[in-house]
């Protein structure tokens, strides 16, 4: 089975330093992967660049993003316009500012659907409130009427999600979709992405930094540090036996529910060092 | 002032104003430029039926007033309009598309402000002739910087957050993303500014009509009202005072407005 994105030797700076070092993932037609790591490992990076909205200040010096046969890099913008939010789409990290905040749920709603589906106002509308049904917000109607800062944190989530699934796009980049839910909301929200991705067979590239989300609803799972990979394979293989000394570390970090009385350990200092060593920073 | 009262004070005064001008002839008790020299320099109440009494000429000042507001709401309203899109166009370009569009738009700014703008109006007029049309091109050309301004500061600071972003990652072009996302966020402010333009445009029209370049002598003008009044000061007090006052609370109303209308927009975006 050839991988719906292939991500091949990538790598990417600022002026000043790398983001990615020499990156390469593949990830296969309906399965959830993984992108971990702590803040500046580059992982939203990734998601950046295979969505094609890098900060001004971040280059890529090199590699290719291959997804579905092209190479997203040399395609032209209006060529990668017609892909996003169609074949690719983005659930973002924060539901607060990612929704506009002059608009109405409605509107923002359909703006795919009718732009880029074109379907007309009222095909729309009826798509929206089928599509806030799916993930479950109770008085759909009432929700198209609202503005954003009406709604809880849990419910714009919910909005995004239906968003990014409305025209069924073939690959969900979901770029830390629950770090700003708390905590009760965030297992909800992640179980309506799970059964989102598995309804409608989509394959998800998840970046995440909680190793718990990660044993949740990933199938493989790829470790970043610094930009680089340090380690790549199936979740539950990786999670049992960690092959990096970062994962254990990161492992030992992470709070278990089946051993609390367990400490929680920092990353290792020396660790750290040694790592920064290995990919030269 | 609690921003209710602000927006209801001051928008009632401007539609009270907006009545007026449009039914001057039927409130008007005199045509205002009949002479009278036999009642010249009348004051309030002397001479039967002049309640705000008349100028050198004879003429009834209340009747006179009642015209000048045609030409004060008319520049008002045009002028802060026609400069309000110019500037926002602009702004928005130059906040959104940056580079060479916004560097020249800044520029063209910083040039633009570096003139005195009452000296910049005087000379507009005098080159392009006296007359109603002439006194709106020179405030829009002169005004259009005001909004250019805010505009771009606003459009590019709604342009960095996420929805913008978000909106790119849903395959948006450019353009839409700048007419369906960030012109609604810009928009409160534009309507702030263009409230307290009006007001500005007010003045301007006034002072230009002080040193006789707005329209012609033969429609009366607040500006032109106060420039009359201004040589028999000690002798009818009243001939400067009441085109100064109506000036003075129109300026008001419209500057009440638009603080009003921010406080009720402000929290909206902020929540």
């Amino acid at each position: 089975m050839s991988p719906v994105i292939d991500i091949r030797n990538l790598s990417a700076r600022t002026a000043v330093s790398p983001i990615l070092r020499d990156v390469s993932l593949s990830v296969n037609a309906g399965e959830v992967m993984a992108l971990v790591g702590e803040s500046g490992a580059g992982k939203s990076t990734i998601a950046k660049a295979v969505l094609g909205i890098l900060p001004t200040g971040i280059k890529v010096t090199g590699g290719n993003i291959i997804f579905e046969g092209t190479d997203l890099l040399v395609l032209s913008p209006p060529k990668l316009r017609e892909m996003l939010g169609v074949r690719i789409a983005l659930i973002p990290q924060d539901p607060l500012t990612s929704l506009n905040p002059a608009r109405r749920i409605g509107n923002q709603l359909t703006d795919g659907l009718r732009l880029r589906a074109g379907m007309n106002r009222k095909q729309a509308f009826d798509k929206a409130l089928s599509l806030l049904n799916d993930v479950h917000i109770r008085e759909p109607e009432r929700v198209l009427e609202r503005y954003p800062h009406e709604l809880s944190g849990g419910m714009r989530q919910r909005v995004l999600i239906a968003q990014a699934f409305s025209l069924n796009p073939h690959v969900v980049i979901a770029d830390e979709p629950t770090t700003a839910l708390d905590v009760t909301v965030q297992k909800q929200v992640l179980r309506l992405i799970r059964d989102m991705q598995r309804e409608h067979k989509t394959t998800l590239l998840f970046v995440t930094h909680d190793l718990g989300v990660v044993a949740q609803i990933c199938d493989r799972m790829t470790v970043l540090y610094g930009g680089k990979v340090l380690e790549q394979g199936v979740t539950a293989e990786i999670l049992a036996n960690p092959q990096s000394s970062y994962t254990r570390a990161l492992l030992a970090a992470s709070p278990r529910y089946d051993q609390p009385e367990q400490s929680l350990k920092p990353v290792p200092e020396t660790l750290i060092a040694e790592l920064k060593r290995e990919i030269g920073a | 002032m609690p921003r209710d009262l602000r927006i209801w004070l001051g928008g009632g005064f401007i539609l009270f104003l907006i009545l007026i001008a449009i039914f001057a002839p039927l409130l008007a008790p005199f045509d205002p430029l009949e002479q009278d020299l036999m009642a010249a320099t009348a004051a309030p109440g002397v001479e039967p039926g002049h309640w705000l009494g008349t100028d050198s000429l004879g003429r009834d000042l209340l009747s006179r007033l009642i015209y000048g507001t045609r030409i004060a709401l008319t520049v008002a309203f045009v002028a802060a309009t026609l400069a309000c899109l110019l500037g926002t166009t602009l702004g928005l370009l130059a906040g959104y598309y940056r580079g060479w569009v916004d560097a020249g738009v800044s520029r063209l700014v910083d040039i633009w402000m570096a003139f005195p703008p009452v000296l910049l109006s005087i000379l507009l007029v005098a080159v392009l002739g006296a007359g109603l049309t002439s006194v709106i091109v020179a405030i829009v050309v002169i005004d259009w910087t005001r909004f250019a301004r805010v505009v771009r500061a606003e459009t590019k600071q709604q342009a960095r957050l996420e929805y913008a972003e978000a909106a790119s990652a849903l395959g948006m072009g450019r353009g839409a993303i700048l007419w369906r996302e960030v012109l609604p966020n810009v928009l409160p402010v534009v309507l702030v500014l263009l409230s307290l333009e009006m007001g500005i445009a007010v003045i301007v029209e006034a002072i230009l009509s002080f040193v006789g370049l707005s329209v012609s002598t033969d429609m009366p003008t607040w500006g032109g009202m106060i420039a009359e009044g201004r040589q028999i000061i000690y002798q009818a007090w009243w001939v400067l005072v009441f085109p100064l006052g109506a000036l003075f609370l129109t300026v008001l109303a419209f500057n009440q407005l638009g603080d009003g209308l921010r406080q009720w927009l402000d929290p909206m975006l902020k929540r």
